[in-house]
């Protein structure tokens, strides 16, 4: 009775499906869907290489200064980068006193109270205090950049999939959309404030390319700064702001991998050992073991073509 | 023919070879335990650091604060560490009191120069903690009850403070602590 | 456990006889997991997966405790929460991770003990009700990983929480008042946070009780064997201890092992990158997915688009409910006298079949929601129904298994006909050998 009842809920479920399964069919065949823009036209990212990479990725500090001179000059105006305080930057390799002079002299003030009238006012970053937002609040953000509302960049990396090879490609890939999108797809061309970027999701960003030529910024170390250094260098950056602890993280897993791996091993030897005097596998190996019978069902099958 | 592989429980086969044999089975195992148990104890490390203060607690908050307005015989309270912290600007007659004081007689023994800075003598720094159990003392704001002995009183368990936040009656067992500080003008200083 | 032969606790210490004597636990440890537990000597590494699963959880618990000394429930700073976690906490990335990995190492340790029950039987007389408890379990673990993944308030937290949390929204009539009631609120706000980090916190507790009445029922007619053969005599089994204390402990380092290598090199590997945007209740994600272990309810749900009496949500919703509760019939569905898939030669066909369906629904549910995507579940979806409700119990009635072994160690002395006979099947009179 009741697998009467269960076997009736069972084919109730598959006969739904199967009505949903052709009604989708006809639809589909009667109108197929149209291609879209985004499906002939959007680019999955370049590849990208950087110290980070691979399970013994590390930290290259010379780039990550040259990365944080980018976000400095290029980005900071408008992204904000508030998981990250300036004593961080202690691990991309500058000493107290200049993380002080760079929370010193960092444009943006953080917000505070005038301590005598009690006013909203500003006063000068200092090394325990994250970046502070360039905008007060989402609206004013929005106000300045077309409705558009500058991401946080600190977590930028991790929050996008393809990761930093995406950023490093979004940096790098303005350019004039190509003839055939507009042919074909004209409302899909860039409007008022919209950039064509092929390996952005919809294909057009409200991100003004942020890299006008090459010398944009002058490096401190001398290396020439072109659009394709400068993109590399601060998404070398934006992945330390991501995941400080990534070199911290591979060594000790490299530490630990190797001790599970000796550990399991020596433990199997233990189990090999311990198990050694107990026989635990005690199969059935005559005639009615089901591998015999196979066995002798191939041997009668080719004593058949033989004989 | 069926065979089959005879089983046998436990270890209870001949005696010679099983004698050597055990004690290379025991170290086997005895090895293998001992690495999990290492592989245990490494595992509570992170578990147990945790709990410690993590890096943006650590990260040495300075605070500056204006002095300007305080006049001698006034106190204020800042905040450091989410601490409070008395900031004095001693009088001549007390600093006079706490000169007068023969050091070995102290309970926890200091001069009032080893608590100030050289050439700001008449300001007396420190937190407000009382070092017995923890309350914060009276005797910064005005009219609050400063004790015995003209400095600060701690009403919890009675400790009494002089002129220089050296404990002198009560269960209190060292001075009021003087933290790191420095000048940064004559009207400015930072803490931490 | 009913054997007879199993070892009884003698503490020899006079510490152990102090203790044995006030409070039996030491005996009670003995007799459950240690030299006085007789097991099946033959089971195979399949067998692993339930100790694992408890491994998993005594991770998941432990880490959790600690996170939650860091962690903030709160709309506002629950994100920056996890994010201080991972920055500032001592050893935070490493607790994090481990905690949010762990849950699929969890779920993936349980998946496999599930399908060695089916596979092996384990689920049939007298294991009933150790089969529904595990299903109870594996319940509430679902609702644990549900609640704790809303608890970093990132994008797929927050739309994830309404998505789900919209499926009662189905029901006609008390659907709405339940999902309001649920959220303490419209929509995912302040208040299903606070209550999710109290359910979540509690679960897992709730989860190791249902635990031990699992093992506890288990250990009455004691572990299930690859051959679905009773235990008959003291040389079919071996004490838990040391035997399978030592195979369960270095099948374990491996799993850590492989555990070690997801944490360390790959830890967003199995997550969604749109986690790491804080929650925006005004802007949905591109694609809403859920973790990867509700995948295959997921393409379920997705599977019906057509409404036919009632709505096609609400089929989606009845049927991935209904997907689970099956599973709780599966002893009465599935009443093969033969336990063991590997004695069962079209049950065997079919359960690869099955398996493969199932990982089909969950590469579908992963996906978009794409005209073949869907297609493919609802094709792999019937087949699931279908599979448990009208393929089992037809296979169960009809299947000729093969010959059974007489017992676990088979004694030769009894002779080949004896051998031959399948449990609770007169021996036949000649010897089969073709």
């Amino acid at each position: 009775m009741l697998r009467i009842i269960l076997g009736l809920i069972g084919l109730g479920f598959a006969a739904v499906l199967t009505i949903s399964l052709f009604t989708d069919l006809y639809t589909y065949f009667k109108e197929p869907p149209s291609k879209t823009a985004e499906y002939e036209f959007h680019e999955h990212p370049k590849k990208l290489s950087l110290a980070s990479d691979g399970p013994l990725g590390h930290f290259d500090r010379q780039q990550l200064q040259r990365g944080f001179q980018v976000y400095k000059e290029v980005c900071a105006a408008c992204h904000s980068l508030n998981l990250v305080a300036f004593r961080n930057l202690h691990d991309l390799g500058y000493n107290e006193a200049e993380v002080a002079a760079i929370a010193d002299q960092w444009a943006i003030e953080v917000p505070a109270v005038h301590p005598d009238t009690g006013e909203a006012t500003t006063r000068k970053a200092t090394p325990p205090d994250a970046f502070p937002d360039p905008y007060p609040n989402e609206v004013a953000a929005r106000a300045a950049n077309n409705n558009a509302l500058p991401p946080d960049l600190s977590l930028i990396v991790k929050a996008r999939e393809g990761g930093a090879a995406y950023i490093y490609s979004l940096l790098t890939g303005y350019r004039n959309p190509p003839q055939e999108l507009l042919r074909d797809y004209p409302e899909a061309a860039p409007g008022e404030g919209l950039y064509f970027n092929p390996y952005f999701h919809n294909l057009n960003i409200a991100m003004p390319p942020p890299f006008a030529a090459d010398g944009q910024v002058n490096y401190a170390d001398g290396t020439p700064a072109t659009i394709d250094q400068m993109a590399k260098d601060v998404t070398a950056f934006l992945v330390w702001t991501a995941e400080p602890s990534l070199e911290r993280r591979h060594q000790y897993g490299l530490v630990a991998v190797i001790f599970l791996l000796f550990t399991t091993v020596i433990s199997y030897f233990a189990y090999r050992n311990i198990w050694a005097e107990a026989k635990r596998k005690v199969r059935v190996t005559g005639p009615l073991d089901p591998k015999n019978i196979a066995k002798s069902k191939r041997a009668k099958r080719k004593e058949g073509v033989a004989g | 023919m069926a065979t089959l592989e005879q089983s046998t429980t436990g270890s209870s086969t001949a005696s010679s070879q099983e004698a050597d044999g055990v004690r290379r089975r025991d170290f086997l195992n005895i090895a293998a335990v001992s690495f999990a148990g290492v592989g245990g104890v490494a595992v509570l490390v992170p578990l147990v650091t945790q709990m410690s203060p993590s890096a943006d607690v650590l990260a040495m908050a300075s605070v500056e604060v204006d002095i300007s307005a305080v006049q001698p015989g006034q106190a204020i309270k800042a905040m450091w560490r989410k601490q409070p912290v008395f900031i004095r600007n001693l009088t001549p007659q007390e600093i006079q009191a706490a000169n007068s004081v023969p050091v070995s007689q102290l309970r926890d023994p200091e001069t009032l120069a080893d608590r100030t800075k050289p050439g700001h003598l008449n300001w007396l720094i420190n937190i407000g903690v009382c070092t017995h159990l923890g309350c914060v003392p009276l005797g910064v704001g005005e009219g609050e009850n400063r004790g015995e002995y003209g400095g600060y009183f701690c009403p919890c368990h009675g400790s009494h403070y002089d002129t220089a936040a050296r404990i002198r009656k009560g269960p209190a067992p060292t001075n009021l602590v003087v933290p790191d500080y420095e000048f940064l003008s004559d009207t400015s200083i930072r803490i931490g | 456990m009913s054997f007879s032969w199993a070892r009884p606790y003698e503490p020899k210490h006079p510490l152990a006889r102090w203790i044995d004597e006030r409070l039996p636990l030491p005996r009670l440890v003995y007799g459950a997991v240690g030299g006085g537990y007789p097991v099946p000597r033959n089971l195979n590494y399949w067998w692993n997966f339930g100790v694992l699963a408890g491994v998993f959880l005594t991770i998941q618990i432990i880490t959790g405790i600690v996170l939650a000394m860091h962690y903030y429930a709160s709309a506002d700073g629950a994100f920056n929460s996890v994010e201080h976690i991972m920055r500032n906490v001592n050893a935070g990335w490493f607790l994090r991770y481990a905690h949010a990995n762990g849950a699929s190492f969890f779920f993936i340790a349980t998946y496999i003990h599930i399908f060695r029950g089916i596979y092996y039987g384990s689920y049939k007389a007298p294991r009933e009700l150790v089969w529904m408890l595990g299903l109870v379990i594996y319940l509430l673990m679902m609702a644990t990983a549900f609640m704790g993944y809303v608890l970093p308030w990132g994008q797929m937290s927050y739309w994830g929480a309404q998505v789900i949390t919209g499926f009662f929204s189905a029901f006609p009539l008390v659907g709405e008042p339940v999902r309001v009631w649920l959220l303490g609120g419209f929509a995912p706000d302040q208040a299903t946070l606070t209550r999710f980090f109290s359910l979540h916190y509690l679960l897992p507790f709730v989860i190791a009780a249902v635990v031990v009445l699992h093992i506890w029922a288990l250990h009455i007619p004691g572990s299930n064997n690859p051959t679905g053969v009773d235990v008959k005599e003291e040389r079919d089994t071996l004490p838990f201890h040391p035997f399978y204390t030592a195979k369960d402990g270095w099948f374990a380092g491996l799993m850590l092992l492989l555990f070690a290598l997801v944490l360390y090199y790959a830890p967003n590997a199995l997550g969604h990158a749109d986690n790491y945007i804080p929650a925006n209740p005004l802007a949905t994600p591109a694609h809403i997915v859920p973790e990867w272990y509700f995948w295959p309810f997921y393409a379920i749900l997705r599977a019906f688009t057509v409404d036919f009496i009632i709505p096609a949500k609400l089929w989606g919703v009845l049927a991935m409910f209904a997907s689970i509760l099956l599973l709780f019939f599966l002893p009465w569905l599935d009443k093969s006298p033969v336990r063991s898939g590997s004695y069962r030669p079209v049950f065997r066909t079919f359960f690869w079949i099955l398996v493969f369906d199932i990982v089909l629904l969950g590469w579908a549910g992963g996906r978009a929601a794409t005209p073949t995507v869907v297609a493919v579940s609802q094709i792999a979806s019937a087949y699931y129904f279908v599979h448990f409700l009208i393929i089992l119990p037809l296979i169960s009635k009809y299947e000729r298994p093969l010959p059974l072994p007489n017992s676990i160690s088979d004694s030769v002395l009894h002779g080949e006909e004896r051998e031959a006979a399948p449990a609770g099947i007169p021996p036949r009179t000649t010897t089969v050998a073709e």
